[in-house]
């Protein structure tokens, strides 16, 4: 395997909040190569979105990394102190939201808000710094990109908004974007669109992705490995042709059978029972366990991860197309 | 952008009609000054003739388009009591006030602003806490109070500044100011600080619920993941983020400031606008009351209409949107 | 983790655990005490003329005087024990600051709810009405009706409430207008429930936590400004006088030194204002969803 660019092992995040520990992020570990897309799945509250902001250091009090390690082209992120941090962010490491209506601010034109994102890094002059600014917004297809440096957010639709955060992110050419569900909030027409072009983007300047999103279908057309998030865990982690082909987590096989193309038209599609737990009151053992057809008394400990090649999971009684594995 | 401003006027106009008419009502209701203005053992002539020559023997509604017409030919009518005119009588107190609200206000908005922001960006902080009782304080303590003490403290204990009075005034413009001389500010020293100090707290608040709901927003998250300085983020993004409610408050403030001015003014011997009405509603000089409260209406309302023009020049939704 | 089940039981163990707000709570409760209980805690009815002797007039703190007691806190210009004093005013400003605080709640809700059910043009008209209101500052407002009105305890409530009712308005408003909104509430008004049972099953208690949290903040208010009218002289009687007057009537001998008729009636007016603040501060904070953490 080639050298990493990003390295991440037993990330954990909890946040202390007044009715107890939250803990949203516990012992993720995973590796990108330059130009690697791994898509990071789970339902809304798996700790996905918490995984991204921890590996930009960006989790707010009352969260905070316990322990764990992120590097980034060798350097660990996780002892940095907020000035050093802070000049990887933006730089070496960027981060998309999910709504861009929200992340922009509707105060500043789209110039403005490049050009502070270009002179954290470093310095050029007003017209330099434009010049930039319209190149990385032509690249993101924003068309005449010169004259919308001076417009303000609202004149720009949903999709073009979220191409402006996206040529922010991609100003400095940073090694890793972290992009969290950016398309949910738009067009399906032009969710692909985006989804494509960014592909192309990262593969053309050699940037690393980490694709938060709860669509298993989105994600698997576009990253070439996986991690699925249940509770604040990663239950499976492989190569996206893999795991789709043969799950070996229950949670993963549920996810897959119930996306749409799986289904028979007119049939219903099929669904996992039950629903996640609350990360303040996880069961003990195996977070997936009350849900999941398989459990037995085993489950009652929590389960480590299970290496097989290049590909992991957490379970005592794993799934498999091919055979019915037993413990 | 002119239609926007056209409406807005229409709007100020209607508004200031229809408070001429709750004030006027309001005001006529109240005592007969006849009482106050001749003395008790006057002749009924001589009553009859006062009232005549005051024009209290007319309707109510003749009254009011009387002192309508009047008003709009910039005639208020006469003090009952002084026998000048109301517009010389207000005029000549009302830099005094001005002086006195604006000097508090200002001062009030760029300090209260600041704590604010820093007592909503490390909100677990000793020194924001200590911010935070401070505003409490004087969010609380009516301000009379506060007036009491400040002189008690430093008047009366201290001895460093004085209680009461205007001082040594220069005259700018055929007006006199205090502010310029050095006598002139000591003496407004504490009445500003007195009168800041319910703004002060307020603008604390404002600005620390602000800068709390802002900074947990995916802007200030995304400009932070874009490496932006802390520093940059509070300068360009959050200063622009609160301004607007800011400068609602600041303005309605303004206004507030100076019917709280009466209080302050009567604390401190502050010849202005506030403490001529005091007496005026002591003695009923309704001529006064009425010319009064039309002023602070009319201020209201001036200052209502410039804080939509504000916000048309800095928001830019605003601005374009009354423009299409 | 509390063990705590019932909302008002959960409410309840996070107050506690602002210590600050907790101890405001039990001053608070203590004043109320007082005043309630005044004509039994104090030494003298200050109400009473036949108490009272000039010889006992603008005494310091500590002073044996004619009655054959001391007064702790000094006497007051009428020759009134300051402590009494203290307590009887702290039983009008109460009494003021809840009645005054009641009816502006009672009115003002009702002005609220009716706008934000009703809609259309009676909407319209209250609510530019309570906007009018609200950009008007409340003293001037309580300034010119008390003129208006003349002085008395009734003429001064209604003052209060002439310039307080609008916040209850604007809040009940807003709540109940947010409440009406919701898919819950038009499925209510489509069955046939009578509308009575809407309004007192859904728009009242929705509007119920931003109430209280301004009924608290409103009630300290009308404390404070009935403080601040009869220091203007625009309050109530000399004869009982309120916390506020027994305030005014020592300002003239401050600058003399004579410190403690001013001083005392405020220290206790404010200990009684900071306090309800703070109560109400806390609570606020419970309300908001946004801030919980």
């Amino acid at each position: 395997m080639r050298e990493p660019i990003l390295s991440v092992s037993d990330l954990t995040t909890h946040f202390f909040t007044r009715a107890g520990v939250v803990k949203a992020v516990d012992g993720v570990s995973f590796d990108l190569a330059k130009g690697e897309i791994m898509g990071l799945v789970g339902e809304s509250g798996s700790g996905k979105t918490v995984t991204g902001f921890s590996l930009l250091g960006l989790v707010d009090a009352p969260g905070r990394i316990v322990k764990g390690s992120v590097k980034l082209n060798g350097t660990e992120l996780t002892t940095l102190s907020d000035p050093e941090l802070r000049a990887r962010r933006g730089h070496e490491i960027s981060m998309i939201f999910q709504d861009p209506i929200a992340t922009l601010n509707p105060m500043l034109t789209i110039g403005q808000q490049m050009r502070m994102a270009i002179d954290a890094h470093e310095w050029l002059s007003k017209r330099a710094a434009d010049a930039r600014a319209a190149e990385l917004l032509t690249q993101v297809g924003i068309p005449s990109a010169a004259a919308r440096l001076r417009g303000y957010p609202h004149e720009f639709s949903g999709g073009m908004r979220q191409r402006v955060a996206i040529a922010i992110a991609l100003l400095h050419r940073p090694a890793v974007i972290v992009a969290d569900e950016p398309t949910t909030a738009l067009d399906v027409s032009i969710q692909a669109q985006i989804l494509f072009q960014m592909r192309d983007l990262a593969a053309e300047m050699g940037t690393a992705m980490v694709w938060i999103s709860h669509d298993l279908a989105v994600v698997s057309s576009l990253a070439s490995k996986l991690a699925v998030m249940y509770a604040g865990r990663v239950v499976e982690q492989g190569p996206t042709a893999t795991l789709l082909r043969d799950p070996r987590h229950p949670y993963t096989a549920g996810l897959i059978s119930s996306l749409p193309a799986m289904s028979q038209p007119g049939m219903p599609l099929s669904q996992i029972p039950g629903t996640t737990p609350s990360l303040l009151s996880l069961p003990p053992g195996c977070p997936f366990a009350p849900r999941c057809d398989r459990a037995t008394k085993a489950c009652g400990t929590a389960p480590e991860m299970t290496m097989e090649d290049n590909r992991g999971w957490r379970c005592f009684h794993p799934v498999s197309a091919f055979k019915e594995a037993t413990v | 952008m002119l239609g926007f401003i056209i409406q807005r006027f229409l709007q100020a106009v209607a508004v200031m009609a229809v408070m001429s008419v709750i004030v006027f009502c309001g005001v006529y209701a109240i005592g007969n000054p006849i009482d106050i203005v001749i003395p008790p053992e006057a002749t009924q002539d001589i009553r009859e003739e006062a009232i005549r020559r005051l024009g209290l023997d007319r309707p109510l509604y003749e009254q009011y388009f009387i002192f309508m017409g009047n008003l709009l030919q910039g005639d208020l009518g006469r003090s009952f009591v002084y026998n000048i005119p109301v517009l010389e009588l207000i005029g000549g107190r009302l830099p005094a006030t001005l002086e006195l609200v604006l000097i508090s206000v200002i001062s009030a908005a760029v300090l209260g602003v600041s704590l604010g922001i820093y007592a909503g960006y490390r909100p677990d902080s000793w020194v924001s806490k200590t911010i935070m009782a401070i505003s409490v304080l004087g969010f609380s303590v009516p301000s009379f109070w506060v007036g009491l003490i400040l002189i008690l403290f430093f008047a009366v204990n201290l001895g460093w500044l004085p209680a009461g009075g205007r001082g040594e005034t220069v005259e700018i413009w055929g007006v006199a100011w205090s502010f310029p001389t050095l006598n002139g500010l000591s003496h407004i020293v504490l009445p500003a600080v007195n009168l800041a100090l319910f703004k002060l707290a307020m603008m604390i608040r404002l600005a620390r619920a602000g800068t709390r709901e802002i900074m947990l927003t995916d802007t200030i998250k995304f400009a932070r993941a874009a490496g932006l300085a802390e520093g940059t983020i509070l300068r360009r993004h959050l200063l622009k983020l609160i301004s607007i409610p800011i400068i609602t408050v600041f303005g309605l403030e303004l206004g507030s400031t100076l019917a709280f001015a009466v209080v302050t003014e009567t604390i401190f011997s502050w010849p202005g606008v506030g403490k001529l009405i005091i007496d005026s509603i002591g003695v009923l000089d309704r001529p006064v009351m009425v010319a009064y409260l039309i002023l602070v209406a009319f201020l209201f309302v001036t200052i209502n209409f410039v804080i939509d023009l504000v916000f048309a020049m800095i928001d830019p939704r605003l601005r374009q949107g009354a423009t299409a | 983790m509390s063990t705590a089940n019932t909302p008002l039981r959960r409410f309840w163990a996070e107050f506690r655990e602002n210590k600050v707000a907790l101890v405001a709570l039990v001053v608070v409760a203590l004043m109320i005490l007082l005043a309630v209980f005044a004509s039994v805690v104090s030494p003298q009815n200050p109400y009473d003329l036949a108490n009272l002797s000039l010889m006992d007039s603008r005494r310091p703190p500590g002073f044996v005087g004619s009655g054959g007691y001391t007064h702790i806190l000094g006497t007051d210009p009428q020759g009134r024990d300051l402590l009494s004093a203290i307590f009887y005013g702290l039983r009008i400003s109460i009494q003021i600051g809840l009645a005054a605080g009641f009816v502006s709640l009672t009115i003002g809700t009702t002005l609220g709810i009716l706008a934000a059910y009703v809609g259309g043009r009676i909407e319209a008209l209250i609510m530019r009405l309570v906007d009018l209101q609200l950009s008007f500052p409340a003293i001037l407002l309580a300034l010119v009706i008390v003129a208006l009105l003349g002085q008395g305890k009734a003429q001064l409530i209604g003052a209060l409430v002439v310039a307080q009712y609008a916040y209850f308005a604007r809040t009940a408003y807003g709540a109940a207008k947010a409440e009406r909104g919701k898919d819950y509430v038009e499925a209510a008004l489509a069955t046939p429930l009578s509308t009575r049972l809407v309004v007192m099953r859904h728009l009242l208690p929705n509007c119920m936590p931003p109430l209280i949290v301004v009924a608290t903040v409103q009630i300290a208010n009308s404390i404070s400004l009935e403080a601040t009218l009869s220091f203007l002289g625009l309050g109530l009687p000399v004869t009982e006088p309120s916390l506020g007057m027994l305030i005014s009537n020592g300002f003239p001998y401050m600058m003399s030194g004579r410190y403690w008729i001013s001083v005392y009636p405020g220290v206790a007016l404010i200990i009684l204002i900071v306090g309800i603040n703070l109560v109400g501060d806390q609570v606020r904070d419970q309300f908001n969803p946004r801030l919980r953490k």
